[in-house]
């Protein structure tokens, strides 16, 4: 999964989304090493320090958790971990209806179409 | 945080003309630092100060705690705005005269980049394109091991895809006791790698801030910020 980063939002927070991101997808899974922070910085192309910054935040919230020697690490608390994803769930539907309120859908509207083109992307 | 560059009251006249005027600076160590600012603004000046290539007219700047001369010379690595290096030299020529110059400089780094940019050690300079000379300069200036990195213009001729790898090279090369300052008016493709910005007009300091708080305060990248403040 590559880094997308746009210039007009701090990259900090823009780093913290995705590492979040990529923990809840699975690119990162539970219990296992993160790459480190030069290494990340590296792939990010962004500055090391920024990147330590998003880590250190994410550690206090939880997510990652550092070991003194070897590293740093995903959470084994999967359960954090689901919580983290339903959060970023909710951002996305938050978003998607406020979109769709601006298009003039009322909310039975939006489910009806939602259950349709669900139906047809099984088939 | 210790300090590694600072500037009191500096001030220089050329004639009667003020390239930079009353400048008030701490930078300390660990930054990747842009100094930004339209052209004829004071950038190569104040990079020009710092390196000991110019004197003050008035005021004074301390690196490492040292006025600018020999000493700072061991720990300052400046990339000139014009190469000033000798056109029948082959680039391996030139990394021994470095190897000579400078105890921090690493040989291996510099070969090591000029293959990752598909430049031949044996080749001379006057048979370079502007860009690979460009190239050639930066990589000599990134590969000694140094305290402080003045980079004066280092992106400007260099193509898109040698860009990326220049600013790669940067970050790759962070450490915890060096600063990088780069002038430039590029920013689009810098701001990323940034801790902070210098924003310079008319030799005066008009802004110094940490790039994310910028981001934060204006919902702007710098690059548009810097069109605002500098609209023509």
């Amino acid at each position: 999964m590559p880094w997308h980063l746009t210039s007009d939002r701090p990259i900090y927070t823009q780093l913290i989304e995705q590492i979040k991101l990529k923990i809840c997808s699975g690119v990162y899974p539970p219990g296992s090493k993160l790459p480190s922070v030069r290494d990340l910085a590296r792939e990010a192309s962004v500055n090391p320090n920024t990147m330590q910054r998003a880590l250190a935040k994410l550690e206090e919230d939880g997510l990652l958790y550092t070991q003194r020697t070897s590293g740093r690490y995903v959470t084994e608390d999967v359960d954090m971990i689901k919580k983290a994803k339903n959060q970023l769930a909710k951002e996305h539907i938050q978003n998607f209806l406020t979109k769709m309120a601006e298009l003039g859908f009322d909310y039975d509207e939006i489910l009806s179409i939602i259950s349709s083109m669900a139906k047809e992307m099984k088939k | 945080m210790s300090i590694i560059l600072e500037c009191k009251n500096l001030t220089k006249t050329f004639g009667t003309k003020k390239a930079l005027d009353n400048v008030n600076l701490s930078i300390p160590r660990g930054r990747i630092i842009g100094l930004l600012g339209p052209n004829a603004s004071g950038k190569s000046t104040f990079i020009k100060l710092c390196s000991g290539l110019l004197t003050p007219t008035k005021g004074e700047i301390l690196i490492d705690d040292h006025k600018p001369g020999i000493e700072t010379k061991k720990i300052v690595s400046y990339l000139p705005e014009r190469s000033y290096l000798n056109d029948w030299m082959k680039v391996s020529d030139i990394i021994e005269f470095f190897k000579d110059f400078y105890d921090d400089f690493n040989p291996e780094k510099a070969y090591d980049m000029l293959v990752r940019l598909g430049i031949e050690p044996k080749d001379r300079l006057k048979t370079m394109s502007k860009g690979t000379k460009e190239k050639v300069q930066l990589i000599l200036v990134m590969s000694r091991e140094a305290k402080l990195y003045l980079l004066d213009e280092p992106i400007g001729g260099v193509d898109p895809a040698a860009r990326d790898y220049i600013l790669e090279t940067i970050i790759a090369n962070y450490n915890e006791d060096a600063t990088v300052i780069i002038s430039t008016h590029i920013i689009s493709d810098i701001e990323k790698i940034l801790d902070d910005v210098i924003f310079i007009k008319n030799g005066q300091l008009v802004l110094t801030k940490s790039v994310d708080e910028i981001r934060e305060e204006t919902g702007k990248s710098i690059d548009s910020l810097f069109r605002e403040v500098f609209k023509c």
